[in-house]
């Protein structure tokens, strides 16, 4: 056991940061530049992005006819480690690199490939994806949104929803429902859509935190040309799951928030009574408990980078980074509220710390709903690693039109 | 990055299975448990022509001359098979406290014969219910006579030789005591878990000697404690995925409403959690496991970490696996009951889950 680089991934990692010592000082963003709601912001990260394209690093993991690098999946994490050390990572270009451009990769046209990888890899098109409904979330293959055959072209009617980034996407990758006569999974097909298409409307969600992070997108009448059908009709299920199998390898393994550390800090920091928060033993409970389960998910990550380092595949175990993160995030934020007493209540400039526990607090929530809800998290270890059987479906078997979905019955 | 065991060292560990599949079944934990015998020897006499008891004794005292790796992953495999032998007293104590602080001359004389198996350790901390405290013992040494009691001491009734921590003077000492000599007496208590046996040691001036400095006890029993809760955390865990598979292959098995029972998320989804719980106790066992093997100085907050988060992994799986199995879960005839008991008396030997997280958190504001 050690935690050191073998010669080559040691090499590799003086390769990246050597670049990045040269071209990065600059690159850290700054706060304000930090939301993706400014558009300069969206702006600045499309010019690193293009840097890094330029010299290679723009998406190591892609192969080398695509702009990639052909790199492994630990080099991907030396990486990304690196570029850590220069700048915040708030990656909006992830849904394409990590999800979409694989899909199109894997399922797409050459002509597909040919006209939107690059420019996805550059940063120059943003993407976006278009999967939930208000009446499929987690039951994803439960959506309505329709596409309809018209002459060469399809016409989509519908609405999706927790869009992130429709605002400044340049393409979403759709999928809509081209046979409602079929089994479910079996009538759904996936498509490129132009985001400039005349018919789509984007609202911004206002979230509980403030922020309006995702939209939701209408379509009404919104033409899609034949040839952006990826895969083939009625097969985008397959796709999909390309996607999501794609999102779970990019899930992360941190705990979400500000971290056991600082929480120990806070404490140490909080007027107790007499002394501080650090001497009550029921604090000291709890922390202990936020130490050890932090502690545990950092290391399984790095059991995981080890598997990844002897060329294994992220396999759904992974699952579980986000399944003790997020709740983890959640639980601490909630203790360092309750650790101020009364002053927890009290939120920006006047709050402790300027209100980073009572933000984190009500940003919390999110991540255990984003990219697989805690349930379905659960639902995959117990499916995918433990060998489970699945739940039981009511709608096994039945034409699509005939199920129940949503709040719609 | 290499946060794994080597080829070898998991070689040794199958091995290990391989051979507990054969000799340690649950029958014979169930054998001992309803005899009253509180080991067994048959197994014990196995497990030193293994060389297990010796693993990290070297050579040169009869042992294998292993790390602490190795012996992380028998501990696994002994706390998978829930084997009824003195394996933690022994080995992770009372041989660990030998080469902790033990003269060379001590050494020689005690650890030939722990690594033959021919000698049971055992280590004893606790006098009374509570929370013991290396600065408030009743036990005193006088440099040479021991005098006192010490309750529980596990594996009390078979050791021969017991590592003890005691006053002496104004502070505290660890001291060597022979438990066939004069003025010592052994009675056998009743334990959770008769598989393993737990005593009651008296000392009437008898004769002792010092392991280690005198008035370094504290700091002594910290540390083997440290080491010792390491290996421990690995015999949890062993015995929690044990316990996992079990249920897990009963609710595959077991029907109601014409389904298996593991169909349902009720049930799948704390199999999920109870997975999670393992996973994430291995991962702090296995650095704590790192630290001890480097010598990191994170091995103090890493042993808590690991301790705690094994005890309680290992006792969610014995509540879970009689919760999973319904009513024959709480019949003797049923092997979950193994499982529950031995993990309570893990997480009660060595301190419980949250003297560990006090620890820890004295630990990390020190």
């Amino acid at each position: 056991m050690d935690f050191t680089d073998t010669p080559e991934e040691a090499a590799f990692r003086a390769e990246a940061r050597s670049w990045l010592e040269a071209n990065a000082p600059q690159a850290q963003p700054t706060g304000r530049l930090m939301s993706m709601e400014d558009p300069e912001a969206v702006k600045e990260q499309q010019d690193w992005q293009a840097l890094k394209a330029d010299a290679g690093w723009a998406c190591l993991t892609w192969p080398e006819e695509y702009g990639g690098r052909g790199a492994n999946a630990i080099q991907n994490v030396i990486w990304n480690q690196e570029e850590s050390r220069f700048r915040t990572r708030v990656n909006i270009f992830s849904i394409g690199l990590g999800m979409l451009g694989p899909t199109i990769m894997t399922h797409g046209t050459e002509a597909q490939k040919a006209r939107h990888l690059r420019p996805m890899l550059r940063g120059e098109e943003i993407w976006c994806q278009l999967f939930s409904e208000p009446g499929a979330g987690s039951d994803v293959a439960g959506l309505r949104t329709q596409c309809v055959p018209d002459g060469d072209d399809w016409v989509c009617n519908g609405q999706k929803i927790w869009t992130s980034g429709a605002h400044y996407s340049r393409w979403g990758a759709l999928v809509a429902r081209t046979d409602p006569d079929a089994v479910k999974h079996a009538g759904i097909s996936y498509f490129i859509l132009d985001m400039e298409s005349p018919g789509i409307e984007i609202r911004p969600i206002q979230q509980i935190d403030g922020g309006a992070g995702f939209s939701e997108v209408f379509f009404n009448d919104v033409r899609i040309p034949g040839e952006n059908l990826v895969g083939s009709i009625n097969d985008g299920w397959r796709c999909a799951i390309t996607t999501l199998m794609n999102e779970r390898a990019s899930l992360g393994t941190s705990v979400q928030g500000l971290g056991v550390e600082a929480l120990i800090e806070l404490a140490r920091n909080t007027n107790w009574q007499d002394g501080t928060a650090l001497d009550d033993p029921g604090v000291r409970r709890r922390l202990a408990d936020f130490f050890i389960r932090s502690k545990g998910l950092q290391y399984t990550g790095y059991r995981s980078l080890t598997a990844i380092s002897r060329g294994a595949t992220p396999g759904p175990e992974g699952s579980i980074g986000k399944l003790v993160g997020a709740p983890l995030g959640q639980e601490m934020a909630s203790f360092a509220v309750d650790l101020q007493e009364e002053s927890g209540a009290v939120r920006g400039a006047d709050a402790a710390l300027e209100g980073a526990w009572q933000a984190s607090y009500m940003g919390s929530p999110a991540m255990r709903l984003a990219g697989g809800t805690d349930e379905i998290l659960r639902n995959i270890v117990a499916e995918r690693v433990l060998g489970l059987p699945s739940e039981m479906r009511a709608d096994k078997g039945m034409a699509f039109r005939e199920i129940p979905t949503g709040s719609d019955r | 990055m290499n946060f794994d065991f080597s080829e070898d060292q998991k070689l040794l560990q199958q091995t290990a299975r391989d051979y507990l599949a054969e000799h340690s079944s649950l029958d014979l934990m169930r054998e001992v448990l309803e005899s009253d015998a509180t080991y067994s020897d048959t197994l014990w006499k196995r497990t030193a022509e293994m060389g297990w008891l010796g693993a990290t004794i070297p050579e040169e005292h009869g042992g294998a001359g292993f790390g602490p790796l190795e012996l992380a992953l028998l501990a696994h495999e002994v706390g998978r098979a829930l084997s009824p032998i003195p394996f933690s007293s022994s080995v992770y104590l009372a041989t660990e406290a030998l080469m902790l602080a033990g003269t060379p001359e001590q050494c020689a004389r005690y650890l030939p014969r722990l690594a033959s198996g021919e000698l049971i350790g055992t280590f004893a901390l606790s006098e009374r219910p509570g929370r013991a405290s290396t600065s408030h013992l009743e036990t005193q040494f006088n440099g040479n006579q021991l005098t006192g009691t010490k309750f529980p001491v596990s594996d009390g009734q078979i050791a021969g030789l017991a590592i003890i921590v005691a006053r002496e003077g104004e502070s505290t000492s660890l001291v060597m005591v022979e438990l066939d000599a004069p003025g010592v007496t052994c009675e056998s208590l009743e334990s959770l878990d008769p598989s393993r046996g737990l005593a009651r040691l008296s000392f009437a001036n008898a004769p002792a000697e010092r392991l280690g400095e005198a008035g370094t006890g504290t700091r002594l029993a910290d540390s083997l404690l440290d080491r010792a809760a390491t290996l421990m955390a690995f015999e949890q865990i062993g015995g929690a995925e044990r316990a996992l598979e079990i249920t897990r292959e009963y609710c595959l098995d077991r029907y109601a409403f014409g389904r298996p029972i593991a169909s349902f998320q009720a049930l799948k989804h704390r199999l999920a959690d109870l997975y999670v719980a393992i996973e994430l106790a291995r991962s702090n066992a296995y650095y704590a496991a790192w630290a001890l093997d480097t010598g990191n100085a994170e091995l103090g907050t890493a042993a808590c970490a690991a301790r705690a988060a094994a005890s309680d992994a290992f006792e969610l799986a014995g509540r879970e696996i009689i919760q999973m199995h319904g009513g024959v879960g709480f019949t003797w005839e049923y092997d979950c009951h193994l499982f529950y008991r031995r993990a309570k008396l893990l997480s009660v030997a060595l301190g419980s889950a949250d003297l560990w997280r006090e620890k820890l958190i004295q630990r990390l504001a020190a």
